[in-house]
C-alpha cells in the first residue's frame, strides 16, 4: 500500500511540474529579433500632430494609444526597447480646456442621421483635459499638434501665457519643462538612444487646408513674421531642421527621418468632387444670362485695355449646362478687376463679385468641408443665392492649381533637405511621400483588405480627412520599421494592419 | 457574426480538449495506461465504454469502474512576422466516468456508463492576436449509456445500447479584429447554451478466435447536439445603427461525431498481454459551425470548419507484474480531423503521439486501485485558418502552434 501511495504520488506530480510547451525557438527568446546597429532602449519620437496620434479633429486617449511612435515601441520591445512615454490626455472625447474655457473640439465619430445617412459630427460631452494642467514632461512621444518646424526651436512655444495669442501651443504648454523650453531641448534632454523627427507637414498643410489662404512666404527668413497658414521658405525650414537633427543626434542616437507626404494623398483635398453643381437646362440657361455681359463685354474689353491676358479671359469665363457644373469660385490669383469693373459704371457690388471670379475647373481641389456650403444658400432669405452658382465659393474652401504649385514646390525643397541630412547622418530615410501616394493611388493590399485614402471607407484616413486613422499609423510605422530596419541591419517585426482600427462609431 | 457554439454539460465535469477536434478520449483508467486500448480486451467494467459485448465474458456478477483525470493542457502560439505570441491559462480539466456491469444469467448481462467523451476547455488571454476567432470556451458533454450483452455461445458476443447526450457550451470571442467602443475597449460576444440534450445508440460484438486471442469492434453513432436556446451577449458594443448588436438567443448545432473501433488483444507468456484498437471517428461530419442570431438585425455567423475523418492508432501491454499489481504502457497515434488552412485556434490539434503508462493495485479481491498517466506530445506546427472574413474578404490568422497535454488518471475497480 505505501508502494502504490509513493508512485500514485509521484505519477500525480508529474502532471503538476512545468506543462508548458515551448518553442524550438520563441519569439519571446532574446536574439530572435535583432536590432542590428541601432539601440532602441530609449526612444524619443520628436514631430506634429501625426507624431502625437491626433486623429479625428482632436488628439484622445485611444489615438494616441495608436500613435506610429507607440506602435513601434511596441514593436521595439521585442529588440530590448525601453519604456515609451506618451503625454496621454485626460479623456477620449479630446476637447481641450484652457483655465476651464474650451479651446479644441472634441472628436469626429461617424454617426447616422435619421435618414441613415452616415456623416462625421464632433462627439458629445465636456472634455476634462486642461491645458493649464500640466503633465510632467518630457515624454518619450514629443509630438506636438499644429507644431511647424520652426515652433519645434522656438522658446516659449509652451508657455501657457501665450495660447490665447496663438504664441503658444496649448498641447506643449500641457508638457513643456519650462514656460521657455523649447520642443527639442525637451527632447534632447531625455539623451535618446533612437529617435524619430517628421516634422515640416504644418509648414504646407495649413496653406493646404485654408485654400491657400495664406501666403507664400519662399525667401522671408524671419518666421516671426509669419501667419498661422503662411507656408515656411524652404531655408528657414532647412536651417531648423538641421538644427534639430544636430541636437537628437549629439549624443550618438540613431535615428529616422520622415519625408512629407503630398497633400493631393489625402482625403481632405480628394472627396468633395469639383464638379458639384447639378443644374437643369432651364436654370443653366438663366444662370448663364445672368454672366453674359461679363463673358461677352466684359472679359473682351479687359483682354482688348491689356488688363487680363486673352488666357485668364478663357480661365474666368462662366459657362453652366445641363448636368453637373463647375461652381464659380473666388481665386486671390486672379487679376482683380473690381475697381475698373467699377470705373466702367458697374455697381459695387457686382464688380465686387466679378472681381476675382472664375469658374471652377478640373485642377482645382476643393476641400473636405466645402460639401458642407457648396450648393447652399449663402443667404437663406434669397433662393437666388446659391454659392456656387450665384455666389462664388470663397477662396478657402478651394485649393487652386497654383497654390497646389507652391505646396509642391515647399514640400520638393523640404524633403530635399530631409533626404540630404538623412543620408549626410547615416539616418534612416522614411519616403511617407512615396508610401502615402501608393495609398491613395492603388491602395495598399493588407491581410484582410485594401488599404486606400478613400474617405470614411479606405481605412487609412480618420475623419478629419487629413490625420490617419490608427490602422493609417500602423501602415506608417511599418514603413518606418521597414526604413529602420534596411538603414540599420535590424529585424524588428512589424504588425499587421488589420488588427487597427479605422474610424470609430457612434451616435451621439 | 462568425462562429461559435453551444453544447453540454452536466455540473462539474469539464472536460479538456487533447485528442483530435474536441474528442477526449479518457475513457477509463485501465485502458488509458494501454495506450486507450480495450475493444478487445476484458477486465473490467470499462468495456461498457470499450465494447459491451464483451461483458458477458466478465467473471463476477458485478462489476464496476469508477474514475477520472486532470487534464493540464496547454497551447502556445506565436508569429514571427508580427512578433505576438500567447499562451493559454486554461482550467484543469476533469473528464471522469462510472461503469456498472451486471451479469444476469450466463448469457446476458447489462451495462451502466457515465462518461465524456467529448469536450474542451482553451482559454487564451482576452484580446490576444486570435481574439477574434476565439478568447475562451468551455465545452462539455456527458454520455449516459445504458446496454445489453448477449453471449451466442463462447466464442461470440453481440450488444446494442441507448445513449442519452446532455451537453453545455461557453463560449467568448471578438467581433472582428479592431471593432471598440469608444474606448477602446473590444466588442465581444458570448455565446452560452446549457442542457442540451440528445440521444443516440451504439452496437458492438466480441469474437474470441481462443482464450487468448479476441477480437472486437464497437460502433458508437452519430449525435448531434442542437442548442436551440443558446443566448448571445454583446459588450462593448458602439451605440450605432451599423453595429446593432443587442442581447438575442441563437441556435446552432455541433455534431458528436460517430466512431468505429476494431481491435485485437493476445495473451502470451502467462502475464503478458498485446492490445491493439484502430479508431476512426467520422469527424467529416463537421463541416461548418453555424450561429442563427434570432435577431434579424444581426448577421448569422458561418464557420467553415471542414473536418476529415480521422483514425487513432493505438497498441497496448499489460503485465501482470505479482499478486498485487498489475503494470500497463502504450502509445498511441492520433491524426488531427483539420485539414490545412482550417486550423482554429478553438481546438488547436495537429496529429499527436501519445506516451500512456498506469498500474492497478489488488487492495483485496473485491477492490483494486487504477492509477495512470499520459503524455500528449504535439509536433511544433505553422498552420492557419484561412476562412476568416472581414467585408467580404478572407484574412487569416496563421502562425506557430505548439500543444502539449498531461493527464493523470485514478480509478477503482470492484468486483462482486
Amino acid at each position: 500500500m505505501k508502494n502504490y501511495i509513493k508512485i500514485t504520488a509521484a505519477i500525480v506530480a508529474l502532471g503538476f511540474i512545468s506543462c508548458d510547451p515551448e518553442f524550438e525557438t520563441s519569439v519571446e527568446d532574446a536574439g530572435f529579433y535583432e536590432s542590428g546597429t541601432a539601440d532602441f532602449s530609449n526612444y524619443v519620437a520628436v514631430g506634429n500632430s501625426l507624431t502625437a496620434g491626433y486623429a479625428d479633429g482632436a488628439l484622445y486617449i485611444t489615438g494616441q494609444e495608436n500613435s506610429y511612435p507607440n506602435i513601434m515601441a511596441s514593436q521595439f520591445t521585442f529588440v530590448e526597447g525601453g519604456e515609451f512615454t506618451q503625454p496621454l490626455v485626460d479623456d477620449n472625447l479630446g476637447g481641450l480646456l484652457l483655465g476651464g474655457t474650451q479651446i479644441a473640439e472634441n472628436r469626429f465619430v461617424l454617426a447616422f442621421d435619421a435618414d441613415g445617412n452616415p456623416g462625421p459630427v464632433r462627439l458629445e460631452g465636456a472634455p476634462t483635459t486642461d491645458v493649464a494642467t500640466s503633465a510632467t514632461g518630457p515624454f518619450n512621444n514629443m509630438g506636438v499638434p499644429g507644431a511647424k518646424s520652426f515652433h519645434l526651436n522656438a522658446p516659449g512655444y509652451g508657455n501657457a501665457a501665450g495660447i490665447p495669442t496663438g504664441a503658444a501651443n496649448p498641447y506643449y504648454a500641457r508638457f513643456a519643462t519650462s514656460a521657455n523650453a523649447t520642443v527639442i531641448a525637451d527632447a534632447a534632454s531625455l539623451n535618446p538612444t533612437f529617435f524619430s523627427l517628421w516634422i515640416g507637414n504644418n509648414d504646407i498643410l495649413s496653406y493646404a487646408t485654408s485654400g491657400g489662404a495664406g501666403v507664400d512666404q519662399t525667401g522671408n527668413l524671419d518666421p516671426s513674421t509669419y501667419g498661422p497658414n503662411d507656408i515656411t521658405d524652404p531655408n528657414v525650414f532647412a536651417s531648423v531642421y538641421s538644427g534639430q537633427v544636430a541636437a537628437l543626434t549629439s549624443g550618438g542616437a540613431k535615428g529616422a527621418l520622415i519625408n512629407i507626404a503630398d497633400v493631393t494623398s489625402i482625403p481632405y483635398f480628394t472627396t468633395v468632387p469639383v464638379q458639384s453643381i447639378p443644374l437643369d437646362a432651364a436654370t443653366a440657361d438663366l444662370v448663364n444670362g445672368q454672366f453674359g455681359l461679363y463673358n461677352t463685354v466684359a472679359l473682351p474689353g479687359l483682354v482688348g485695355a491689356g488688363i487680363i491676358t486673352q488666357e485668364e479671359a478663357d480661365l474666368r469665363a462662366v459657362n453652366f449646362q445641363a448636368g453637373v457644373n463647375f461652381p464659380i469660385m473666388t481665386d486671390d490669383d486672379l487679376t482683380d478687376v473690381t475697381a475698373i469693373l467699377m470705373a466702367q459704371g458697374v455697381p459695387a457690388e457686382t464688380a465686387a463679385l466679378l472681381g476675382q471670379l472664375r469658374q471652377a475647373n478640373d485642377t482645382d481641389l476643393v476641400v473636405l468641408t466645402a460639401s458642407g456650403v457648396l450648393g447652399t444658400l449663402a443667404d437663406p432669405a434669397n433662393p437666388l443665392s446659391i454659392i456656387g452658382v450665384a455666389v462664388p465659393l470663397a477662396d478657402q474652401f478651394v485649393l487652386t492649381s497654383t497654390e497646389q504649385g507652391r505646396v509642391a514646390a515647399a514640400a520638393g525643397a523640404y524633403n530635399a533637405v530631409i533626404e540630404g541630412l538623412a543620408a549626410a547622418n547615416e539616418l534612416a530615410f522614411v519616403d511617407a511621400k512615396a508610401a502615402l501616394a501608393e495609398v491613395a493611388a492603388t491602395g495598399v493590399p493588407y491581410n484582410g483588405g485594401v488599404l486606400t485614402s478613400q474617405f470614411v471607407t479606405g481605412g487609412a484616413f480618420s475623419l478629419d480627412g487629413v490625420h490617419p486613422s490608427p490602422r493609417g499609423y500602423a501602415f506608417t510605422a511599418n514603413a518606418i520599421i521597414t526604413a529602420i530596419n534596411a538603414q540599420y541591419g535590424a529585424t524588428v517585426p512589424t504588425v499587421d494592419i488589420g488588427n487597427y482600427a479605422t474610424i470609430t462609431l457612434a451616435n451621439n | 457574426m462568425k462562429k461559435v457554439l453551444f453544447l453540454a454539460v452536466f455540473t462539474l465535469a469539464s472536460a479538456v480538449m487533447y485528442a483530435g477536434g474536441y474528442r477526449v478520449a479518457l475513457q477509463g483508467n485501465k485502458s488509458l495506461a494501454m495506450g486507450h486500448t480495450g475493444v478487445a480486451v476484458v477486465n473490467s467494467a470499462e468495456l461498457v465504454f470499450h465494447n459491451p459485448a464483451g461483458l458477458v465474458f466478465l467473471e463476477n456478477k458485478l462489476s464496476i469502474a469508477v474514475g477520472g483525470f486532470g487534464v493540464l493542457s496547454n497551447v502556445a502560439y506565436q508569429n514571427e512576422v508580427t512578433g505576438a505570441s500567447a499562451r493559454t491559462d486554461s482550467d484543469v480539466g476533469t473528464p471522469i466516468y462510472a461503469y456498472a456491469s451486471y451479469q444476469a444469467t450466463d448469457w446476458l448481462a447489462f451495462g451502466l456508463g457515465v462518461y465524456t467523451p467529448y469536450g474542451s476547455g482553451v482559454a487564451y488571454e482576452d484580446d490576444w492576436a486570435g481574439s477574434h476567432l476565439v478568447n475562451n470556451i468551455d465545452l462539455a458533454a456527458i454520455y449516459v449509456q445504458g446496454s445489453a450483452a448477449i453471449k451466442v455461445n463462447k466464442h461470440f458476443s453481440f450488444s446494442g445500447g441507448f445513449i442519452y447526450v446532455t451537453g453545455s457550451v461557453n463560449f467568448n470571442r471578438n467581433l472582428s479584429r479592431s471593432l471598440t467602443d469608444l474606448d477602446g475597449n473590444r466588442s465581444e460576444v458570448t455565446i452560452d447554451a446549457s442542457g442540451v440534450s440528445n440521444t443516440g445508440w451504439t452496437v458492438s460484438a466480441m469474437f474470441n478466435v481462443s482464450e487468448k486471442f479476441r477480437l472486437g469492434a464497437t460502433y458508437r453513432s452519430l449525435i448531434k447536439l442542437e442548442a436551440d436556446e443558446a443566448t448571445a451577449d454583446f459588450e462593448n458594443i458602439p451605440n450605432s445603427p451599423a453595429t446593432p448588436f443587442a442581447d438575442t438567443n441563437a441556435t446552432a448545432e455541433l455534431p458528436l461525431p460517430a466512431e468505429m473501433t476494431v481491435g485485437l488483444s493476445y495473451e502470451f507468456c502467462d502475464k503478458w498481454l498485446f492490445a491493439f484498437d484502430l479508431n476512426t471517428t467520422f469527424w467529416g461530419e463537421y463541416e461548418s459551425l453555424d450561429i442563427d442570431f434570432e435577431n434579424p438585425a444581426i448577421p448569422d455567423s458561418f464557420n467553415a470548419r471542414n473536418y476529415k475523418n480521422s483514425s487513432t492508432y493505438r497498441f497496448g501491454l499489460q503485465y501482470e507484474a505479482s499478486k498485487n499489481f498489475t503494470l500497463r504502457g502504450g502509445y498511441y497515434f492520433d491524426e488531427s480531423p483539420v485539414q490545412a488552412g482550417f486550423f482554429a485556434p478553438e481546438t488547436p490539434r495537429n496529429d499527436s503521439n501519445n506516451y500512456t503508462a498506469g498500474l492497478t493495485f489488488n487492495v483485496s479481491e473485491r477492490l483494486q486501485i487504477d492509477a495512470s498517466f499520459l503524455y500528449v506530445h504535439f509536433k511544433e506546427i505553422n498552420a492557419s485558418y484561412d476562412s476568416y472574413t472581414e467585408s467580404g474578404v478572407t484574412a487569416p490568422f496563421g502562425g506557430t502552434y505548439k500543444s502539449n497535454a498531461f493527464v493523470p488518471g485514478l480509478g477503482l475497480t470492484y468486483k462482486l
